[in-house]
């Protein structure tokens, strides 16, 4: 097949800028992260003291973020799954209303958001000061992006006839939940999944709020590294953030892995 | 086994008074009674609208009817049990197979939920995959299989629980027209062996007729008529159901003396309704003949070559009809000819 030149040009051009702005910065920051130092270059050599440095200050910080980003999964996905197989079913101007509902997290300001939540709840102290509050406003934040990937696939496969089928064949609406409805809505729960994980472990608008000196996540820790400590130092730490998040999603991603396209693969 | 039953095993079915308006106020289903007799094939047949459907799901326990409606199998009212406490089998256009699992385990899903340990459940599943002739496909995933292995693994399903009845809704709808025909036969022959009680839905007259035992045809959320195939074809209650059953021709004209005066001609026909203006007949009712040979006289409009028979339209004046001639007659379109009529099987309309 002839290739237009004009077409490869501009494939090449819009690579080149994916990687001068994706890939570069990026590792740039790992490279700053593990040299001596970083106003002479990498001609001071390398170093995996500012990793350690890092993992020994802000490893519980770490711990902390992961643990919240899989209890705003678990919350997101029990809530989550069961009201998007609600609002798929009966669809109506009521279920359209608590969509929308639900989905106002996203468009207000994480910041206002916070506040709103501070106001209400914040006189609740133990409340306040446990990671419990920030993992209600992640909650709040990544719930309406598991209800949408989970309803767009039950839309898809009509998961009312489905269910009317296994309904029909004795199943009670527990089974038919379990055995027919999640199954169907795999992939969505899938993409949502890491959606959700994604967002929480990244999550800094609202959970500068809502975190006290005592619970800080990950990116308020970086936050804080970049802005009293060396350069190299929130370097190491954009790299540990790396180390930690690449093989959470590639955990997801395995978990979820949908069987019928390996299945096919093997096909005669 | 279920391939050697010959005893009917399915429910005597029973709807009364059963009505059905939508949460929007729209009227799906006037009142309705209707009885179904253990092991029948009932064809619910109608346009989109007619209120078949919601009949069936109103069967089927997927809709309530209108307080005051009453369902009941074998004489046992069963109006307030949900469908999974109904024991029927149900075969949906869109087949609604369950694409997480494979051929066979589809199949055994109504023994799985029963509680049936997993070694029967899938040698029950084999032998109804065997009947249906799809044993080559158990392992398959739903998302390999064509649309006529689909529904054969829709109705292996919902036969695998042996339900009190099996509900069809348009099951061959999806399917192109040679495959329609080959599975209406290979249907037929299945609820006939099994003598399962089985309503089917649809709106294809054809499909209707070839099934049946008896039709209901619909209209507008009431019955229009019930009536064995032959019933419904030939003795039509009414315009609708002589319209939509089957091609049909109309002749108007008016009653005088025993004589029916048309366009055409008049004809000796004594009906005792001198409302009605019009006569109905079936285009296999008619005869052509040569002019002189009969009353009737029309002018050949056009002719379609069928193969095992020609398609003939016929005018005089406004009435234009259609009637089927052998393949080797000759009729040429301009030509004058004569129509003999089968009285008996001239409808007043």
């Amino acid at each position: 097949m002839g290739t237009n030149p004009l077409v490869f040009a501009f494939q090449l051009l819009v690579t080149l800028i994916a990687a001068a702005f994706l890939v570069v910065p990026a590792v740039t920051s790992i490279l700053a992260g593990v040299t001596v130092n970083y106003f002479q270059g990498v001609r001071s050599g390398l170093t995996l003291d500012w990793v350690a440095q890092v993992w020994g200050l802000y490893a519980p910080t770490i711990f902390r973020s992961i643990a919240l980003a899989l209890g705003t999964l678990a919350v997101t996905l029990l809530i989550g799954v069961p009201a998007a197989w609600a609002l798929v079913r009966k669809p109506g101007r009521l279920t359209r209303l608590v969509e929308e509902i639900v989905t106002l997290p996203v468009a207000i300001p994480g910041l206002a958001l916070a506040l709103a939540l501070i106001l209400a709840y914040g006189g609740i102290r133990a409340f306040r000061a446990s990671d419990a509050f920030i993992l209600v406003g992640h909650v709040l934040y990544t719930l309406p992006f598991m209800l949408r990937a989970v309803m767009a696939v039950l839309a898809a496969v009509d998961v009312r006839t489905l269910e009317e089928g296994a309904a029909s064949l004795g199943a009670s609406p527990w089974q038919r939940f379990i055995q027919v409805v999640v199954p169907a809505a795999r992939p969505g729960i899938l993409a949502g999944s890491l959606m959700v994980v994604t967002l929480s472990i990244g999550e800094f608008n609202l959970t500068w709020m809502l975190h006290t000196p005592l619970t800080p996540t990950l990116p308020v820790g970086l936050a804080d590294s970049y802005a009293s400590m060396r350069l190299e130092i929130a370097s190491a730490y954009t790299l540990v953030f790396f180390l930690m998040i690449v093989p959470l999603l590639l955990a997801i991603q395995f978990a979820g892995r949908d069987r019928r396209a390996t299945d096919r693969k093997a096909r005669p | 086994m279920m391939t050697s039953s010959s005893t009917s095993r399915g429910a005597a079915i029973r709807l009364a008074r059963c009505a059905k308006t939508f949460a929007d106020g729209t009227r799906a289903l006037e009142p309705l009674d209707l009885s179904i007799e253990a092991g029948e094939t009932l064809v619910l047949l109608g346009p989109s609208g007619c209120g078949k459907t919601t009949t069936l799901r109103i069967i089927a326990g997927l809709e309530a009817p209108d307080a005051g409606g009453t369902v009941t199998f074998d004489g046992v009212d069963v109006t307030r049990l949900p469908i999974e406490k109904r024991h029927v089998g149900m075969v949906f256009q869109s087949y609604a197979l369950f694409p997480n699992m494979s051929v066979v385990e589809n199949v055994a899903y109504g023994l799985r939920v029963r509680g049936i340990a997993k070694a029967e459940r899938l040698r029950s599943a084999a032998e109804v995959l065997e009947m249906m002739r799809i044993a080559p496909l158990a392992a398959r995933r739903i998302d390999q299989l064509s649309g006529g292995q689909r529904q054969r693994v829709a109705l292996a399903r919902a036969l695998a629980v042996r339900p009190r009845a099996i509900l069809l809704d348009e099951p061959l709808t999806a399917l192109d027209a040679a495959l329609r025909e080959h599975l209406r036969t290979e249907i037929d022959a299945l609820l006939r062996s099994l003598a399962i009680t089985a309503i089917y839905v649809t709106h294809d007259q054809a499909e209707a007729l070839a099934l049946g035992d008896r039709i209901v045809v619909m209209r507008q959320g009431a019955i229009a008529q019930i009536g064995t195939p032959r019933e419904v074809y030939f003795q039509p209650a009414d315009a609708f159901v002589a319209g939509f059953v089957g091609t049909t021709n109309r002749l108007d004209g008016s009653r005088r003396d025993g004589r029916f005066e048309t366009a055409a001609g008049a004809i000796a026909h004594a009906g005792a309704d001198s409302a009605k203006t019009a006569l109905a007949f079936r285009p296999e009712s008619a005869r052509i003949c040569r002019p002189e040979e009969a009353p009737l006289r029309f002018t050949v409009t056009q002719v379609h070559f069928l193969g095992p028979r020609q398609r003939v339209v016929l005018t005089a004046g406004d009435t234009r009809i259609i009637v089927e001639a052998g393949p080797q007659e000759p009729l040429f379109v301009g030509d004058v000819v004569g129509l003999i009529l089968d009285p008996s099987c001239l409808v007043p309309i």
